[in-house]
């Protein structure tokens, strides 16, 4: 018996049918699943008053006709959210003390550390998703950054200014709050050795912080520095490629994902100093020790308490 | 007086010594302006310098009603008002003198300023640099009580380390990566030794930000395009001012008892980007090698008026911090950043 050849249309026919009955309910269940759980992880990440926080920190601005530095929250919420990622998932940051800070015009000094600037992109998550109410952070970003595309117009969207004293200055009157690491290039790029050590720090913050009355936080930042370990700074390389410091950090050559240390934020309790903001830099330095000892000691304090690096 | 005897001696030196005295005294008294200058000042004729320009004719009109209004231009200025009076003479000739001999002039302010990188760099410094300094002579010479320069806040620069809003004291950096802009600086900088050096005549240096409207300048210029250029990857906020803002400010800077520079913005700042969305402009990001490379080739051949070098006032912020005008001149824009914007659109009546 000779089959008869299969009608070309039945057999579109069938097709159809297939891609009727069971490819397409098939997707449209997998990427509602899908849907689901990036809706699900989207409000385990930020938290379910997310968009009440983005409320609150855009009609702060709105109310003052916009922010001039520049600050826009429509685009700030995905950075946030990218940010909120390593807040909450990879480096489970557990903050303490965040009742201190001041409402306000407020100088947060932290010790810098871990060779890629996260911990300031940290401390900015704690007060925007877990504070209250939510905070914008401002840091004062290196000048040449400025000078990169992109790069220039991604600080700025974020709220974050070129690092000249005028800006901080205008930012305090402003009632902002100011993220300063004293340490610098210095504290950022210290080696795996000399870890939770402060360097010296500079006296700028503490002159603007008395001229515009504004209470300085200490701020201890524990588990930045786990996040890259620095196995020292090689001098010849920096000077050969006219870079501040050329850190030998052996992660950077394995795709350069930091270390999942668990990061511990400690707020101190406000301090407020008066005087006069042109004094002697001996006058000064003696409240900036002031400051830098009660830091140091926030952080020999948590290490002490500290079980694991990673938990 | 003092003056009259030493004048009979006919030294120059005695001249001056009793200048010099004359100005102490004044200046113990507390009253540094006589009264009859108070009163020039208030009701004299203003001399407006570069009148034929959009910005002078909109001053022109907005000041012929209440005073006598003398304008000085090299350019014809055939619809005029009938009560303004209009020299067609260039600065730098020595005509220009008899505006103001005849001692009425109680103010001049200067808008010819020109600024055109095309053009000839000698006669662009001749006419910007020595043609005022001719004017400062006269001033100095007939005692004009008030003199108004309209600068701008370009002199400042556009530079990655400029904080968001610059002051008053700010240095003045533009030409350090735009020689272009050297004439303009020194033109500032020669009404600031003025400001010092005779302080019988009030002196007010304005700087405004990026003046918008039908005026032909670079801003307004370049926002008139049918699509904008920009660099890629940079995005500064800007502050704009209307013209007529403008002319507000330089009516403000025109009443006694004000000296000194004030910087002049508008309504809040907004990105470029937001300006251009507001607008409804399409903007054409350039990388920033393409597009300076790209711009010295069409400069090279003349096909574009627009310098390479300007390319840094849409890469990096020159923001001014007005609130001194706002004080002091009691200055406030009434333009929102829409209007401000949109009127480099507005029909051109003026």
């Amino acid at each position: 018996m000779v089959r008869p050849a299969m009608d070309p249309r039945t057999a579109l026919a069938r097709l159809t049918d297939v891609a009727a009955n069971d490819v397409i309910p098939f997707a449209q269940r997998l990427s509602a699943t899908m849907k689901r759980t990036a809706d699900d992880l989207a409000l385990r990440l930020v938290g379910p008053d997310f968009d009440e926080r983005v409320r609150l920190v855009r009609s702060r601005y709105e109310a003052i006709g916009g922010d001039p530095f520049g600050y826009d929250a429509d685009f700030a919420k995905y950075a946030v959210m990218v940010c909120s990622f390593f807040h909450r998932m990879y480096f489970r940051t557990e903050s303490f003390g965040m009742e201190n800070v001041p409402p306000g015009r407020v100088v947060l000094v932290a010790n810098h550390s871990g060779q890629v600037p996260i911990d300031g992109a940290i401390i900015g998550s704690a007060m925007f998703l877990d504070a209250n109410p939510p905070r914008m952070i401002r840091a004062m970003v290196e000048k040449w950054a400025v000078t990169l595309p992109f790069v220039a117009p991604f600080f700025t969207r974020v709220g974050q200014v070129v690092g000249v004293p005028e800006n901080a200055r205008r930012l305090l009157e402003m009632d902002e709050m100011l993220l300063v690491f004293p340490e610098g290039i210095k504290g950022i790029s210290k080696p795996f050795s000399r870890r939770y050590q402060l360097e010296e720090f500079g006296l700028g913050f503490l002159r603007l912080a008395i001229e515009t009355g504004a209470p300085i936080v200490p701020v201890a930042v524990i588990g930045a520095e786990e996040q890259y370990i620095n196995l020292g700074n090689m001098r010849w390389a920096a000077r050969a490629f006219g870079m501040p410091v050329f850190p030998l950090v052996p992660q950077l050559f394995a795709g350069g994902i930091p270390l999942p240390a668990k990061y511990r934020l400690y707020f101190g309790e406000p301090m407020h100093f008066s005087g006069d903001p042109d004094d002697d830099d001996a006058i000064i330095e003696e409240k900036v020790w002031v400051v830098r000892q009660t830091i140091q000691s926030m952080l020999n304090r948590a290490l002490k308490q500290r079980k694991s690096v990673f938990f | 007086m003092t003056q009259d005897a030493t004048r009979g001696n006919g030294s120059r030196f005695d001249r001056r010594a009793a200048d010099v005295e004359r100005r102490r005294q004044l200046r113990r008294s507390g009253d540094l302006l006589p009264v009859r200058a108070a009163k020039l000042i208030e009701n004299g004729a203003v001399v407006i310098t570069g009148i034929c320009g959009r910005l002078g004719r909109r001053l022109a009109r907005n000041l012929h009603r209440v005073r006598p209004v003398h304008g000085l231009d090299r350019r014809p200025f055939p619809d005029k008002p009938k009560d303004i009076e209009h020299h067609e003479i260039d600065v730098r000739r020595k005509k220009a003198r008899d505006i103001f001999r005849r001692g009425d002039v109680g103010a001049l302010v200067h808008l010819g300023v020109m600024h055109d990188p095309r053009g000839d760099s000698e006669d662009h410094h001749t006419w910007n640099v020595l043609g005022f300094q001719k004017l400062l002579d006269y001033a100095r010479q007939y005692d004009v009580p008030k003199l108004v320069l309209v600068s701008s806040a370009n002199v400042y620069g556009p530079r990655p380390d400029n904080p968001q809003f610059l002051t008053e004291d700010a240095p003045l950096l533009a030409a350090s990566a735009f020689s272009d802009m050297r004439d303009l600086v020194e033109l500032d900088m020669l009404a600031q030794s003025f400001f010092w050096k005779y302080p019988r005549t009030e002196t007010v240096i304005l700087r405004p930000t990026h003046i918008l409207g039908t005026v032909k300048n670079a801003p307004s210029n370049y926002l008139r395009l049918k699509v904008v250029p920009t660099l890629m990857g940079f995005d500064p906020m800007m502050q704009v001012v209307h013209q007529d803002d403008l002319v507000q400010a330089i009516l403000l800077s025109l009443q006694p008892g004000i000296r000194g520079i004030f910087n002049i913005a508008g309504p809040p700042p907004v990105s470029l980007s937001q300006g251009l969305s507001i607008l409804g402009r399409p903007a054409l990001p350039l990388p920033h090698t393409v597009a300076r490379l790209g711009i010295d080739r069409l400069w090279r051949w003349r096909m574009t008026s627009f310098p390479a070098p300007e390319l840094d006032f849409i890469r990096y912020v020159c923001m001014v911090d007005d609130s001194r005008a706002r004080q002091v001149l009691g200055y406030a824009p009434r333009f929102d950043v829409e209007q401000t914007l949109r009127a480099v659109d507005e029909e051109r009546w003026v």
